[in-house]
């Protein structure tokens, strides 16, 4: 992609703190936020969304600590997410829709369906998960900017 | 069908979004789980759930859902409240458990399939 990476718009990076449930959600609504002030339609942003939280509360669930990144380019908004923990065993098990390893904690809060991987996949346009098992999980994503009326107009860095 | 007859109807309690109670109520779903009510939820549907942390308001307000009805006679959090008003997010609360309300806003005309 390294073409695109001279045209990004915005990026920003967020931290995540593993198990840290008090702040679920927070950063996935700062995402929110940037994107309903640069005047995306009502569509990316539920997609965007939904995916983000999807893969914040993955990283409060499962991991020690994460980073979140967002990169506005005028195609596509992409968002990284590297986290260290444990990691995914399976990644094909764990696509599957009903599977989770998680604990019963995380089942009291209505976490650990099983359902957060194909949720990201079936709001995304692209996604690509790689792990290691006991060290990490890496996961990408594009929603695509198609059919957008307006680009993006100018951000502030700050967001 | 709005928010606002579904509270009337059932006598429930408003404890954020009374602003927004005018809301068309399109459908239903009932679930604990967040990331199910994220993929089967429909937009303006109305969410019968026990989860009363932050969160739900996160689910209700991405997935652009009518209100969510807390059963049981269980009461949301204070940050949840907050959240709530600041999304404009009607949340209700009901002594029924899940199952009765359900069954009752189902008779009402209330759809599963939104």
């Amino acid at each position: 992609m390294s073409g695109t990476e001279n045209s990004i718009h915005f990026h920003e990076r967020f931290h995540i703190e593993g198990g840290n449930f008090t702040n679920a959600g927070a950063i996935s609504s700062r995402v929110k936020k940037i994107l309903k002030e640069a005047g995306f339609s009502s569509r990316v942003i539920r997609r965007t969304s939904i995916a983000t939280f999807e893969a914040e509360m993955n990283v409060i669930c499962y991991a020690s600590q994460g980073n979140l990144s967002l990169s506005i380019t005028p195609d596509f908004l992409k968002i990284v997410v590297e986290d260290e923990g444990i990691g995914i065993a399976d990644i094909e098990l764990a696509m599957q829709e009903g599977y989770s390893t998680a604990s019963e904690r995380i089942h009291e809060m209505g976490f650990g369906a099983g359902m957060g991987l194909s949720n990201i996949k079936n709001n995304t346009d692209g996604m690509i998960l790689t792990s290691k098992f006991g060290q990490g999980t890496h996961l990408e994503f594009l929603i695509s900017l198609e059919g957008e009326d307006r680009l993006v107009p100018l951000l502030n860095a700050e967001g | 069908m709005t928010v606002s007859d579904i509270v009337k109807s059932f006598g429930l309690k408003i404890r954020a979004g009374k602003n927004r109670l005018d809301q068309e109520v399109r459908g239903g779903y009932t679930g604990d789980l967040l990331s199910d009510v994220i993929a089967h939820s429909r937009k303006g549907s109305i969410w019968v759930t026990i989860q009363t942390h932050p969160n739900i308001v996160a689910v209700a307000t991405m997935k652009e859902l009518a209100g969510i009805i807390l059963t049981g006679g269980r009461e949301p959090d204070s940050e949840t409240l907050r959240k709530a008003e600041e999304e404009e997010m009607p949340i209700l609360v009901s002594s029924l458990f899940a199952f009765e309300l359900t069954g009752k806003l189902y008779q009402m005309g209330i759809s599963g399939m939104g």
